[in-house]
């Protein structure tokens, strides 16, 4: 492979948020290209609307570059962006479930409810069970069932693979509003997964 | 020797490695003796297994053409931070 010379380029994204402030564009742009699928996906989750992803997704970034001066640097660039587009992604869930929306600084309830009833080995693998629209499908059927409140911690967390710290910041909640939510969360998934990936019964090997 | 109950309320700082010897060496003896516990713990582990492997696809063409031009369009207003809208 002596030829291939020309690596992709390494994005480095204080090097591209340092040019942004100084009013270079480009870097701006670049910074909006890497990270648009993401924050698309993310309030796509939140607010379980492609209408409302979009308006989040214009809101995220308009709101950064306008405020791109009071980024600090204290945190990732990214944890800025995700915290500006989680509030957005909120609003607009509030705005349309005003009802029905638990508000995300409103305590949860964190008695003993089972958050574990399906105690079950999976049957294998469900990436190779399912295509992969289809695991699309039912992971975020499973991610949409959970309270919002819940909902976020575990994108921002087990999606995003952001830290405890970072999901912690992002939000505006203490870490262990974040880890008891994170519990709750990852219980409940497993709860809905199992049921859906569990092994079956000797009746589904009669067929084979 | 832990309780189911405790070991749930510990999985979390179990599954993420967040943990000092001591609790994670009795964690894990709970686990190795508690078959409800180990299937717990191990379908926790394939949940979040699939999600972290879900890929964020690109997104529409037309929706990423939509941003640019917002975008183009504030940016036209002149620098970053000049203008108070927040």
């Amino acid at each position: 492979m002596a030829t291939s010379s020309s690596a992709a380029p390494i994005f480095d994204e204080s090097a591209l948020v340092v040019r942004a402030k100084a009013g270079d564009v480009t870097a701006f742009s670049d910074l909006v290209s890497h990270y648009d699928r993401r924050i698309f996906r993310m309030a796509k989750q939140i607010t379980q609307n492609d209408d409302d992803a979009e308006d989040v997704l214009q809101e995220t970034f308009l709101k950064a570059y306008t405020h791109l001066d009071d980024f600090q640097g204290n945190s990732k660039f990214y944890t800025w962006l995700v915290r500006i587009a989680v509030n957005e992604a909120l609003m607009k869930l509030r705005k349309r479930r005003s009802d029905r929306t638990v508000p995300l600084d409103e305590p949860i309830d964190t008695g003993e409810d089972e958050v574990v009833r399906e105690i079950a080995v999976w049957d294998q693998n469900p990436e190779d069970t399912y295509s992969q629209e289809e695991l699309a499908r039912i992971l975020d059927e499973a991610v949409q069932s959970l309270k919002p409140a819940y909902r976020t911690v575990f994108i921002l967390r087990d999606i995003e693979e952001m830290s405890i710290e970072e999901t912690a910041e992002a939000l505006g909640l203490s870490i262990s509003a974040v880890k008891s939510r994170l519990l709750r969360a990852r219980l409940q998934l497993r709860d809905k997964l199992t049921r859906q990936f569990k092994r079956k019964g000797d009746d589904a090997f009669a067929y084979l | 020797m832990l309780t189911c109950k405790q070991f749930l309320q510990e999985l979390n700082d179990y599954l993420d490695e967040g943990l000092d010897p001591k609790m994670r060496a009795d964690l894990q003896r709970h686990v190795e003796e508690c078959p409800n516990c180990w299937v717990v713990c191990d379908t926790t582990q394939k949940t979040l297994k699939v999600y972290k492997g879900m890929e964020a696809h690109s997104i529409p063409p037309e929706i990423h053409s939509r941003l640019m031009a917002a975008l183009e369009k504030r940016m036209k207003q002149g620098p970053c931070g000049r203008k108070v809208e927040f």
